[in-house]
Order: C-alpha cells, then sequence, then structure tokens
C-alpha cells in the first residue's frame, strides 16, 4: 500500500529524511514511531504530495506519488499534525465543503456521507455550534470524520489521539480496528508507545530521518527466554533452580527457561509457593529505546559541560 | 472548487461586513451633500460629484469613483492576500490538496473568488447610492438637459448606460490586476496580512511615485498609472488612449503575477 525508496528531504542543509524505506502492506495497522522531530511528519507529508521529496521514489496504492496524486488521494484519508477546520462553520458545514472539493465529487449523497461519517466518530448529536467553540477533543473526532469522509482504502494518521481523554483514545482505537476489519489499511504515526502497542501489527521505528526498526510487532515483541516469578519465599526458589536463576529483586526472579508450564510445574513440585508467574518480552519503550538516540527536541550541552563546572569551582 | 470558494466567500460574516463598510463612504457623502447642498464645483473633487446635487440618478457613478481608487483595492488586497495564507495558517490548506484540489486549480478558484467579491460590492454600492440618490439628492434630469459628458456634451441614456458599464469592467480589471499581486503574495508570505499589507504598500508606493517628476521614465509601467482612466469613458468622443493603454498594463500584471504565483505554489512545500 505504501512503498519508498531512498526516501530523501533536505529543508536547505537539514537532512529531515534521510534514505528512508517504508514497506506498508494490505491490512496492516502499521505503527510510525519516533521521537518529536525524528521526521515522521515530514515523511507523512511526502506520502500525501504536500512536500516534495529530494530524492528517492514513493508510492502509495501501488501508484508513484506525487505524480499520481489525483487518482491517489480520493481513495486515502489523512489527518497531518492535528485537525483543522473552517472555525466560523459548524463541523457538519466543513464536512459537506471537504466533501465537495475534489474531482471525483458529487453532490447526491453528500448529506448521508456527512451524517455518517459524524456518526463514525461520536459526533452524531453534534449542534450547529461553530468549530472554534468545539473542544481540542471534538476538533480532533472532526479531523477524524473529514479523513473517513470517502469511505478511504488507506488511511494516515498522524497523531490521531492527540488532545483526546483516555475514553476518546479507547473510542477512536475501537474505531480504527473496526475499519481495519473491514479491509482499511492503516498508517498510524505516534510517539505514544502504548498507543502504538495496542493498536500495531507492524511497526517502523525512525530516529533522525532514519529508519532503524521496521518489522512486524509480534516478531519484535517474542518472548526473551526468560519467565518471570513472584514468589513470597525467593530463598527457596534460588536453592532449587540455582544459576538458572538470572536476577532477583526482592521477591520478584528472573528466571532463564523456556517453557514457562514446565518451570510452574517444577515450582509446585518442590512445594514452593508462587503467586506471580509470567513470560518476560520486552516492550516496545525499550525496543524504540535501544534502537534511538535522545530525542530532537533535547539539545544537551555534551562536551563542555563538565569543564564548565570545574572551571566554576 | 470554485463553487466551494463562493459558498465560502458567500457565508463569511467578514464579506459582508467589509461590503457593509465600503457601502458607508458613499452613503455618507450622499447625506453630507443633500444636507449642505455643497457640491464640489465641476472639475473637482471625486468625478462627477458635482453633477449629482442635480441628477441623483447619477450618484452611482459618484459613488463608484469613491470607492474604487482606495477603498475597494482595500478589501481586495484583503481577500486575495489571504487566500492561501490564511488557509496556511488556520491550517485547512494541507486538507484542501489532499482532497486532492489541484494547486492551479485552488489558485484560480480563489481569483474567481476575489473577483466575485469585488463584483457584488460594485453592485450593492451602486444600488445603494442609486437609492440615496433619487431619494435624497436632485431629481432633475440633466440627461434631458444635456450636460452629463465630462466634456460637457450631452449624453443619451442608452449611452450613459453602456458606458457605465464598460467603466465597471475597466474597473474590474484593474482590481484584477491587485487580486493577482495579492495572490502571488499569498503564496510566498506565512501570514494574510503581511500579503495583503504588502500588496497596499505596492499601490501606496505606485501612488507616491506617480505624483513625482523624476519618476517619469518609469511611471507608464506603475500599476495605478491608468487606474483612474475610466473617466475617460464618460468623454465625447470618448478617449481611448489611456484606457487601451491600461487595459494591456493590467493584463500584463494580471498574467505576470499570476504565473509568478503558480510558478512558485506548484512546487512549494506545504509545511504549516
Amino acid at each position: 500500500m505504501i512503498r519508498t525508496r531512498g526516501l530523501t528531504k533536505y529543508f536547505g542543509k537539514f537532512e529531515a529524511v534521510s534514505d528512508l524505506s517504508l514497506d506498508v502492506r494490505e491490512g496492516d495497522v502499521y505503527g510510525f514511531l519516533g521521537a518529536n522531530g525524528s521526521g515522521k511528519t515530514t515523511t507523512v507529508r511526502m506520502l500525501l504530495g504536500l512536500v516534495l521529496p529530494t530524492s528517492g521514489e514513493i508510492e502509495v496504492l501501488n501508484r508513484p506519488m506525487p505524480r499520481a496524486a489525483r487518482e491517489v488521494l480520493p481513495d486515502v484519508g489523512s489527518m497531518v499534525e492535528g485537525p483543522a477546520a473552517y472555525a466560523h462553520l459548524s463541523g457538519r458545514a466543513n464536512l459537506s465543503l471537504f466533501d465537495a472539493m475534489g474531482r471525483r465529487s458529487r453532490r447526491s449523497g453528500r448529506a448521508g456521507r456527512v451524517e455518517d461519517a459524524l456518526d463514525r466518530v461520536g459526533l452524531g448529536g453534534v449542534d450547529a455550534r461553530p468549530v472554534k467553540n468545539y473542544s481540542l477533543g471534538m476538533r480532533q473526532r472532526l479531523g477524524l470524520a473529514t479523513a473517513l469522509l470517502r469511505r478511504p482504502r488507506l488511511l494516515v494518521l498522524d497523531e490521531p489521539t492527540n488532545g483526546l481523554d483516555p475514553q476518546g483514545i479507547r473510542d477512536i482505537r475501537a474505531l480504527l480496528l473496526e475499519l481495519n476489519a473491514d479491509g482499511t489499511t492503516i498508517f498510524v504515526s505516534s510517539h505514544l508507545l502504548a498507543e502504538i502497542e495496542q493498536l500495531c501489527t507492524r511497526v517502523g521505528v525512525l530516529d533522525r530521518g532514519r529508519m532503524v526498526v521496521q518489522e512486524q510487532l509480534a516478531d519484535l515483541r517474542a518472548p526473551t527466554g526468560r519467565i518471570l516469578i513472584g514468589a513470597p519465599h525467593p530463598d527457596q526458589v534460588s536453592a532449587l533452580l540455582g544459576d538458572r536463576v538470572e536476577q532477583r529483586t526482592g521477591t520478584r526472579l528472573a528466571v532463564r527457561a523456556l517453557d514457562a508450564s514446565a518451570l510452574n510445574a517444577e515450582l509446585v513440585g518442590a512445594g514452593i509457593a508462587v503467586d506471580e508467574l509470567s513470560v518476560e518480552r520486552r516492550s516496545l519503550e525499550e525496543i524504540v529505546l535501544a534502537a534511538t538516540s535522545a530525542g530532537t527536541d533535547t539539545f544537551a550541552r555534551r562536551a563542555h559541560q563538565s569543564d564548565l563546572v570545574e572551571v566554576r569551582r | 472548487m470554485i463553487r466551494v470558494e463562493l459558498s465560502k466567500l458567500l457565508r463569511s460574516r467578514r464579506t459582508w461586513t467589509t461590503i457593509l463598510l465600503i457601502n458607508a463612504l458613499p452613503t455618507l457623502v450622499g447625506v453630507l451633500l443633500a444636507l449642505t447642498d455643497l457640491g464640489p464645483r465641476p472639475g473637482e473633487g471625486p468625478a462627477f460629484l458635482s453633477a449629482v446635487l442635480t441628477d441623483g440618478t447619477l450618484f452611482p457613478l459618484a459613488a463608484l469613483a469613491i470607492v474604487l481608487p482606495l477603498f475597494l483595492p482595500i478589501a481586495v488586497s484583503m481577500i486575495a492576500g489571504e487566500a492561501v495564507a490564511g488557509e496556511a495558517a488556520a491550517g485547512t490548506l494541507r486538507y484542501v490538496l489532499v482532497r486532492p484540489v489541484g494547486r492551479l486549480r485552488l489558485l484560480v478558484a480563489k481569483l474567481v473568488s476575489a473577483m466575485v467579491f469585488v463584483v457584488l460590492t460594485v453592485l450593492v454600492v451602486a444600488a445603494t447610492a442609486y437609492v440615496v440618490g433619487i431619494t435624497l439628492l436632485g431629481d432633475q434630469s440633466v440627461t434631458a438637459v444635456g450636460s452629463t459628458s465630462v466634456s460637457g456634451t450631452s449624453l443619451t441614456t442608452p449611452e450613459l448606460v453602456a458606458r457605465t458599464f464598460l467603466a465597471l469592467a475597466y474597473a474590474m480589471l484593474c482590481m484584477l490586476g491587485v487580486a493577482a499581486i495579492a495572490l502571488f503574495l499569498s503564496t510566498l508570505a506565512s501570514s494574510s496580512l503581511g500579503a495583503a499589507l504588502g500588496t497596499m504598500s505596492i499601490f501606496v508606493g505606485s501612488s507616491l511615485l506617480l505624483t513625482l517628476d523624476a519618476s517619469e521614465a518609469i511611471s507608464d509601467y506603475l500599476p495605478t498609472r491608468y487606474w483612474l482612466a475610466f473617466v475617460d469613458l464618460f468623454r465625447d468622443p470618448i478617449l481611448w488612449r489611456d484606457i487601451q493603454s491600461g487595459v494591456i498594463l493590467q493584463i500584463a500584471y494580471v498574467v505576470v503575477f499570476f504565473a509568478a504565483a503558480w510558478a512558485y505554489f506548484a512546487t512549494k512545500d506545504i509545511t504549516d
């Protein structure tokens, strides 16, 4: 659905995106991760033809972008860097304006499409107040409704849950999963790792414009080969398992073992009480932090800081 | 896209407020003239004003002569200056472009919408002035007595109507020139205010240079050089020379600045 090769973008001398090879397959819920300023939004904008790449190729829905924008974009719903709407008009008026834009717009069925999109994002009962009086969460939902107007085959969403409360985040997640089950491919960029972890089947991690990880989430989160045990008498466990215990903190132990049920049987067989037992997996946070450097919004003084402190003393 | 732009224009409260404000000045002038009966002497002050005390039906022309050189260009600068920069600042530009709306198509729609605004304003001003003219000002028909043309000869009513429409068309072309410049600046600037003020300063600068003898070499190419040439349409016979030069100059401005706007906007990175 989305494929890029050697995608590179310079803003002046600053290299925002570097030799990026994205691969989003049909039916994916693809999580595009990266720190602030790592090039996520620039990439999304290039996919949609808003920013023109310095070099490299982009294919969206198997057509070259931005050359085939006219044929491709009507099948793509998008939200880029926060929602936007004409503030003096109501949400409904905004949706019918956006529905009327573009080549394939038809007048017939417009009201139906608008109401349908509003219903999907939970704004079906909204009154005629202008968008400038909307809350942040309502704006976010309206932006999503705009993206859904034409029942797109591909959704490209940049930070779709920004500004939503926990309830709203859950609603949107449920909506996206429902759309995906109906066959919509979804590309979500975010820096909220927990969000991506609960939503996505595949992730790509961007660091300073470079792709550092791109894999199925299930593969990334494969068991580490350790089992975590909570036991009220950790000494008994250590005595039984010997050097298979790799780590011990209070009543919690990390044990090298592949089969959790066999380990459990062994412990119970020896008469040791166990109140917790789970297979250790790497969290997405650990994966991302291991693969990336500090975000580009931190500009820490590195080399000379210690010298400065010395001088002051 | 043109239909969408027009619906946005007509539904915006600002459009109607602007038209109302533009309308206020000629109406005020009409009321003052009616109250004081002190018209400027023929040949002084805004065009046609001296005649309206006797013939109120001429007041629409006088009103347009008041509005055209200053208020209308300001309003057009604002509307066309906001066209792209305003959408970019509100964040809606990116959503318009991904619908997708072609970039050239968007520019054309914005220009058309600015021109519709001009037509609307001119119509409202003319209609209001007509009502003010016949209710408050003189009801003696000068066309019957016969001294309407600036040159002093008489014009028949059909002649007068035809020339009025020609004058309106000419004024619209001048405003299209303004709109094209504002649209170009609007693709460059990140704020609509910047684009609008930039356009206005071009016209203020141009008007200033026109008063300067030292700038004679370039004066024929300044955008405001022939703006008031529409008065020549009411001479008898019509003095075509300045009007022709004005039409050519304005078309040149429109072509150059619209092409520049498109050339820049077509490959611009939309990052706001």
